[in-house]
């Protein structure tokens, strides 16, 4: 689930410490001491993570700067199979002789926990890489750039709001480079840089006379790019009733549509509540992807392991084994990629030291496969993992995790002012809102940040108080048209929950603007008092 | 270390000041020692202990304020922090909105912490969760459940001469009990400072009972209906309308904005019987007796009667409008009535009992209208009698329209929100005309 909130970040240091790195020589000694450790306790398997997670964050609101932070958390995780079962413990004590203890730990965690009696672990196979790094490729480290240049951006975009007549505007640039050093008894020594940055902002017209007011957030992804994503570029930009992002984003320019957008909001027709056929923008189906795609096809949700909390999902085994089951109509293609340039998942190995790759979930409408990790690959008749393992810190054991999950483009091409052409009744929806949907991933509620009505083909003016509501499966079949390869965008979440104790994570998921015919819309506009 | 004593928190914060140069300083010390056990198809999944001890320093010169923390304790390490948070306050813009520190005040000592749940053990846990194992196991359930306690300390000490202090300890249980074929599913969630108090054999029974009677469950059509949200059920609906912040509502962006400007303080908000407050006193849910800000709290009465009778305002916006500051609640408590659940279903002639909510979400932050859906026990409810278990709904309702459209409070007890995991004293309540927009499949 995407949480409403962000978590906590470790503590804070100086700029000048985020850019130093600790020497992988000394990585590999360190990772060393604590796989000899732990199998000299007993373990019959051993991976050790050594990580150092940077977060920089510049806040601001109006005409003012709210917070500017640097926070590094830096330590070691490992985690075991001994007596057939896993153990994990952490440690912030980063030398030979604090690694080798947790090691003997995490063994004696493993130990106690096989004495309650589950079945034994079964690793897919895995071979060792030998000493590999990997680096997510950017143009330019955020954490390089000086916070003044950031700050000049926020206060100059925010200017731009208050001058157009916003009544408040609050921005942010968030970036974050994780410093993963993986070993295990495989022999893998996997070194990686991976970096991620989320520029946004939201933008707020009152109208106090009639005690309303109306926010418009900004368009922008987040992604695993550099700070390049802030230079504006016109071959990324896509013109229409407001500009679209591909790989560059121009907040600037985002920032003085949205403020008219927000005013225009208070005015806008209330929708009224039926049947449409829906033509969603990229930055907003990657929500209901997420949500109603990527989810359900989680693997350990399909067996149980989250049901306390997220819950389970309705496509159970025996619908894929089936090889019949029909997910969505012919249109839908649905990949999961842990490879894909410039998104939030991408890395060149996961956190169990497995290779990243691409591989269909969704084929022309019928699901065919999941989302596993080494211990789940069997259950699904697998030869090796997917690669989805990841942890949100040193100190948290890594779990699987949702890949990008993304709609292929449509083959026919296809453009976005014709698919518009050909709809009658429709609405027309940009950017991400209010989300919602059910433990097993049946029934779902979306909102958005723009809705235009359609009229005979046309776009007709802007509408307010709009959700929709759907199943799953009903809604993927209701999929008739996708845009082609020239319209695909990335969007995604800097900050999906999963798990107890929740952790967070990040993931992109692309598509081309897509119509689906014959979906339930309702109004949200209520009074109260 | 992770638990610092009172004395001991105190001679480390002087130590930290002593290399202060700039002209205000502040530190603080945390710490939390605490564990948990999470477990799936009746086996355990993952089991952790956490321990966690940090220093954080801001130091400011005029109005420019930097902060650095550290987590190493001897002497070099604490004048670097300092030096550190010098730095970036020296680099930092002006903060326009910055309040000088607060020099001492008396805060009263809180009753947070108990030595019951501080004394939690790896052993302990399992023997706890060993119990909640037996009971699916012998109703031939499987369950997938989480068991966390805490306990933490936290102090701060500025160069005004201000210190404060404060201990406290949680434990919380949740349980989730369901069949090999997915066909039913029930749930129970506990949170005390006690951890005495915690019974998880009897929460898992309570949770194998939903599950069981949750067999069958028909689908009726969606609509307006009379309905009684169990506390765990009202607990996180209503933690989304917890926030009564002064400074949004008079810049005109909250549900307690009022029309033409200000606020709605004073106004008949809600059904007369609604009465919420924060009490730090409070022995069933006790508070921390001072906030960040470094002001004292006290028992506060935000709606009274139904009223709106008191928003927070933070010590910079107190200033601005030149009222006195209200600090953030550290508990939120709604008081209730003297039926017991059972009661509230035997005085129902139609309607639904709901026993969880899930997912909820903001649809419009100007009403508080929000979305979100029926899980682990909805039952049907005619004639004072459960009648048979229900489908899900999805609904979309608004909290503040709900406690307008209140029939009867039940008995107030301590419940926690399945997402924040945070805990609340709320009754169960019986409440008219709630919005279910459509059904939902999921079990």
């Amino acid at each position: 689930m995407v949480l409403p909130s962000l978590n906590s970040f470790g503590k804070n240091i100086d700029v000048q410490q985020a850019l130093e790195g600790v020497d992988v020589r000394i990585k590999k000694q360190l990772a060393d001491a604590g796989l000899n450790a732990a199998k000299s306790a007993g373990a019959s398997y051993a991976d050790v993570r050594i990580g150092r997670y940077l977060n920089q964050f510049v806040i601001t609101r109006e005409n003012r700067v709210q917070n500017v932070a640097n926070t590094e958390s830096y330590g070691v995780g490992i985690r075991v199979i001994a007596d057939g079962c896993w153990g994990f413990a952490a440690t912030n004590d980063v030398t030979k002789e604090g690694i080798a203890k947790v090691a003997k730990r995490a063994v004696a965690v493993a130990k106690a926990n096989a004495k309650l009696g589950s079945a034994p672990v079964q690793l897919a196979p895995q071979k060792g890489y030998g000493e590999v790094s990997w680096k997510t490729p950017i143009e330019k480290s955020a954490f390089e750039v000086p916070i003044k240049e950031k700050v000049d951006l926020l206060l100059g975009a925010n200017a731009a709001a208050i001058s157009g007549g916003a009544n408040f505007v609050n921005s942010m640039i968030f970036a974050v480079n994780e410093q993963k050093y993986f070993a295990s008894t495989d022999g893998s020594y996997i070194d990686q840089d991976i970096h991620r940055l989320f520029p946004s902002f939201t933008v707020t017209k009152i109208d106090s006379a009639s005690n309303s007011f109306q926010t418009r957030r900004s368009i922008s992804s987040p992604v695993g790019m550099g700070y390049e994503y802030l230079t504006p570029m016109a071959s990324e930009t896509i013109a229409g009733i407001t500009p679209r992002y591909k790989k560059r984003y121009d907040i600037l320019e985002d920032m003085k549509f949205a403020t008219k957008q927000a005013a225009e909001k208070i005015t806008a027709k209330s929708v009224d509540p039926g049947k449409y056929d829906l033509v969603l923008d990229p930055s907003h189906l990657w929500l209901t992807i997420h949500e109603s795609v990527g989810h359900p096809t989680e693997l350990d949700r399909v067996l149980g392991y989250e049901a306390n909390y997220a819950g389970t999902s309705f496509l159970t085994l025996d619908k894929w084994k089936s090889g019949k089951f029909n997910f969505g109509s012919k249109q839908v293609n649905v990949v999961g990629d842990k490879t894909q340039v410039g998104s939030l998942g991408a890395v060149g190995y996961d956190d169990e030291g497995v290779g990243t790759k691409k591989w269909d979930i969704i084929k022309e409408g019928t699901l065919v496969n999941y989302q596993a990790i080494r211990d789940q690959a069997h259950i699904i008749g697998l030869k090796e993992s997917q690669g989805c393992c990841y942890a949100q810190s040193w100190q948290d054991v890594q779990f699987q995790r949702m890949p990008n999950v993304s709609l292929e483009p449509g083959k026919t091409p296809l453009s976005v002012d014709n698919m518009i052409k050909n709809v009658e009744k429709g609405i027309y929806i940009i950017g991400d809102g209010s989300f919602s949907i059910d433990q097993q991933r049946y029934n779902f509620q979306f909102g958005g940040q723009l809705f235009y009505e359609i009229k005979d083909g046309k776009i007709a003016g802007m509408l307010n108080d709009v959700a929709y509501q759907a199943n799953t499966q009903e809604f993927w079949n209701s999929c008739t048209q996708v845009c082609d390869a020239s319209d695909y965008r990335l969007g995604g979440s800097f900050n999906d929950g999963k798990g107890q104790p929740s952790q967070s994570s990040a993931v992109s998921h692309g598509s081309s603007t897509t119509r689906f015919n014959g979906v339930n819309v309702i109004n949200t506009k209520r009074k109260i008092g | 270390m992770a638990l610092y004593t009172k004395e001991q928190a105190q001679a480390l914060l002087k130590k930290v000041l002593s290399y202060s140069k700039a002209d205000e300083c502040e530190v603080s010390l945390f710490g939390n020692e605490g564990g948990n056990i999470r477990y799936a198809l009746n086996a355990v999944s993952t089991a952790g202990d956490v321990s966690t001890t940090g220093l954080a320093v801001t130091s400011v010169y005029g109005k420019k304020a930097g902060s650095a923390s550290i987590d190493e304790f001897d002497d070099a390490a604490l004048e670097r922090v300092v030096r550190r948070s010098e730095e970036l306050a020296q680099f930092a813009p002006q903060n326009p909105e910055y309040m000088p520190m607060l020099g001492q005040s008396e805060f009263k000592d809180s009753i947070t912490f108990n030595a019951n749940t501080a004394a939690m053990t790896p052993e302990s846990r399992a023997e706890m969760v060993g119990k909640s194992l037996q009971v699916t196991k012998d109703a031939n359930l499987l369950a997938a459940g989480f068991l966390e306690n805490s306990s933490s300390f936290n102090a701060v000490m500025n160069s005004k001469g201000l210190f404060a202090y404060n201990k406290s300890s949680d434990v919380t249980f949740s349980v989730t009990t369901r069949d090999a074929g997915g066909t039913i599913s029930g749930y129970a969630a506990r949170g005390f400072t006690d951890v005495s108090k915690l019974d998880t054999a009897s929460a898992t029974r309570v949770a194998t009972m939903k599950a069981n009677a949750s067999k069958g469950a028909k689908a009726i059509e969606p609509g307006k209906y009379t309905v009684i949200l169990e506390p765990v059920a009202a607990t996180y609906m209503l933690e989304n309308m917890f926030r009564f912040d002064a400074r949004s509502a008079e810049e005109g962006r909250s549900f307690l904005s009022k029309k033409g400007g200000g606020t709605r303080l004073g106004e008949q908000l809600m059904d007369p019987k609604v009465n919420i407050y924060s009490d730090p006193f409070n022995p069933d849910l006790p508070g921390s007796t001072w906030g960040g800000d470094g002001l004292p709290r006290e028992r506060t009465s935000w709606i009274e009667n139904g009223v709106v009778k008191n928003l927070s305002y933070s010590r910079y916006w107190a200033d601005k409008k030149g009222v006195k500051p209200v600090p953030n609640p550290s508990n939120i408590i709604m008081d209730g009535g003297t039926q017991t659940l059972e009661e509230l279903i035997k005085g129902t002639e139609k309607g639904i009992l709901v026993s969880r909510l899930w997912y909820i979400r903001m649809v419009d932050p100007q009403s508080l209208l929000l979305t979100g859906l029926t899980r682990d026990g909805t039952f049907y409810i005619e004639n004072g009698k459960i009648m048979f278990p229900v489908k899900n709904f999805r609904f979309n309702e608004s909290p503040v329209i709900m406690l307008n459209n209140l029939e009867a409070l039940g008995k107030q007890e301590r419940s926690i929100s399945v997402e924040s995991y945070r805990s609340y004293l709320i009754p169960p309540m019986k409440i008219r005309d709630f919005t279910f927009s459509s059904l939902s499949d999921a079990v």
